[in-house]
């Protein structure tokens, strides 16, 4: 499969490697991404991946667009035909339901099931981490297990307290900070997902692996290191 | 080398943010670039005061900030014309000015464009944090705190030996732009123009577009013809790196240019400003009017190079 290029601009290429969000096309974007960043174009100021594309940030005063697009074309070569492995397993580690996960029950009452049940659909899958964004250290994840599918509220929230777990759709996601947010909150986790003091400042990267684990309220302080 | 106070902020104005060129490098963990909206004047500003063009300055807006030297320093102004005073004696633009322990600068509001960069010969000393000193206003860090200035703020900088040899300097005025109130920003079609309706396309470059007031650094939207996709799409489309300039047109069908605080997105963008015109997106006041005007890649380039060309002569011009 070719990429097909498209233009943002002056000094933006987006590289799309699919149509759709999927393990294999992710995994595509971050193999370009790893080739990418190995051939070091001159002139090529930043990468960033998406689900499936790759934003090609440069100056074109250094590469022109028409010589940036043939080098990443051979750079691609047969990328496209086999993906990059997960880089990281992250064990997350919630409390869920309670003051932290306020749509736990209502979530459950939606889709006719216990609480129990969708505590144990939502720990009981790996997700991989499509892409970083929305806010700094937000991970996009996915794929929910079908029978946790649930629209987003009605009426998001003004404020989305920072650790909170939610899932929307197919896909699940972490609060990196206290934030406006629509989707269904389930529980709460300690972790720090981002730290701008910290080098990289977020926890998880594009390509890794996620499994969140049930924990009790007492245990929260064994897990905030 | 010496970090000093230098200024007071007796008053903030409305917005007053430690900016610099921004932060890059860091779009794949979610994080925006920041930095002056209009860089270009920023830039000319650090040249004036005897700073690299990088350097972290104040970017104030519509009404400006009022500042008190704590010590002689050098100074210069830039960007909007905010009428810039030195105690009850307008500031020149686009110059730079020693200015005396206690002296006071102010502003008296906006007669041409939005953003104003105070630069001072030394630069303002924050901690960087992701190689940058912007304040990052949504996520809460850089610049002072993560916030904008508060009254009583003392802003610090790096003393320079013999720093009052850059006073007086002059950027060359047939350089310095116009912010009108009527704008004509010049665009490059895409990334997803193939994804709009022909009259959607057409509506986006012959209509005229007010500003809305809930503009600010994250985006400015548009109010004005509908700009319609191509019947049978979803509002949205996968998540996508996106950067400044940008132009995303949700549902509605109402343009939004995304500036600099923004690193994804969901929405198609039909067309993106070109870089020449990007430091102008900082200008642009609520209920100004817009207009768009496609140019093909080779143009925006050259336009760039031109831009770039009046910075590298002034910096030789300065030597």
């Amino acid at each position: 499969m070719t990429p097909l290029y498209r233009t943002m601009g002056d000094r933006s290429l987006l590289v799309e490697l699919g149509e759709e969000i999927s393990p294999t096309t992710n995994g595509q974007v971050q193999n370009l991404l790893q080739r990418l960043e190995a051939a070091a174009i001159s002139g090529i100021r930043e990468l960033a991946p998406g689900y499936r594309s790759l934003l090609v940030t440069y100056n074109p005063l250094v590469i022109s667009p028409a010589e940036l697009q043939s080098r990443i074309t051979v750079v691609a070569g047969d990328t496209c035909l086999f993906s990059a492995p997960a880089a990281k397993l992250v064990t997350v580690p919630v409390v869920y339901g309670g003051a932290g996960g306020p749509d736990l029950e209502t979530v459950a009452a939606h889709l006719q099931i216990g609480a129990e049940e969708v505590v144990r659909l939502h720990t009981g899958t790996a997700y991989r981490v499509y892409m970083i964004g929305f806010m700094p250290g937000y991970p996009y994840m996915g794929e929910l297990p079908a029978a946790l599918a649930m629209p987003r509220r009605r009426t998001p929230r003004t404020r989305v307290p920072k650790g909170s777990v939610g899932i929307a759709q197919r896909q699940t996601g972490i609060y990196p900070v206290d934030s406006p947010g629509g989707w269904q909150i389930i529980g709460w986790t300690p972790i720090e997902l981002f730290d701008p003091h910290r080098q990289p400042p977020s926890l998880l990267d594009m390509g890794d692996t996620v499994k969140f684990e049930a924990i009790r309220p007492e245990e929260v302080d064994t897990w905030r290191s | 080398m010496a970090v000093v106070d230098t200024f007071e902020v007796l008053y903030p104005g409305i917005l007053t943010t430690v900016q610099d060129l921004g932060r890059p490098g860091f779009a794949r963990y979610g994080v925006a670039p920041s930095g002056a909206l209009d860089d270009f004047a920023l830039r000319v500003a650090n040249l004036l005061a005897g700073n690299p063009e990088d350097a972290a300055a104040l970017e104030t807006a519509v009404m400006g900030l009022r500042l008190k030297a704590l010590r002689d320093v050098v100074v210069a102004v830039t960007g909007a014309n905010l009428k810039p005073m030195r105690g009850r004696e307008p500031l020149t633009m686009w110059c730079s000015h020693r200015i005396r322990a206690g002296e006071v600068i102010a502003f008296s509001g906006p007669a041409g464009g939005m953003r104003s960069y105070v630069a001072v010969c030394g630069g303002i000393e924050v901690p960087p944090v992701l190689g940058s000193r912007s304040t990052n206003l949504s996520s809460g860090f850089g610049g002072v705190a993560g916030r904008a200035l508060c009254k009583g703020d003392i802003l610090r900088r790096t003393v320079v030996e013999n720093e009052l040899r850059f006073a007086g300097r002059a950027f060359e005025p047939a350089w310095i732009p116009e912010y009108p109130s009527r704008w004509r920003l010049r665009v490059v079609w895409g990334p997803q123009d193939d994804q709009f309706a022909e009259d959607g396309r057409q509506a986006f470059v012959a209509g005229i577009f007010s500003v809305s007031p809930d503009s600010d650094r994250t985006g400015i939207r548009l109010k004005g013809p509908v700009v319609a996709r191509q019947p049978g799409l979803p509002e949205s489309i996968i998540s996508e790196g996106v950067i400044a300039g940008a132009i995303q047109v949700p549902g509605d069908g109402q343009p939004i240019i995304i500036l600099g605080e923004t690193a994804t997105g969901g929405y198609r963008k039909i067309a993106t400003v070109i870089s020449a015109d990007l430091p102008l997106l900082g200008q642009i006041m609520p209920g100004d009017e817009v207009g768009f005007e496609a140019v093909s890649l080779d143009e925006a380039v050259q336009a760039l190079r031109e831009m770039e060309d009046k910075i590298a002569k002034f910096k030789r011009s300065l030597k």
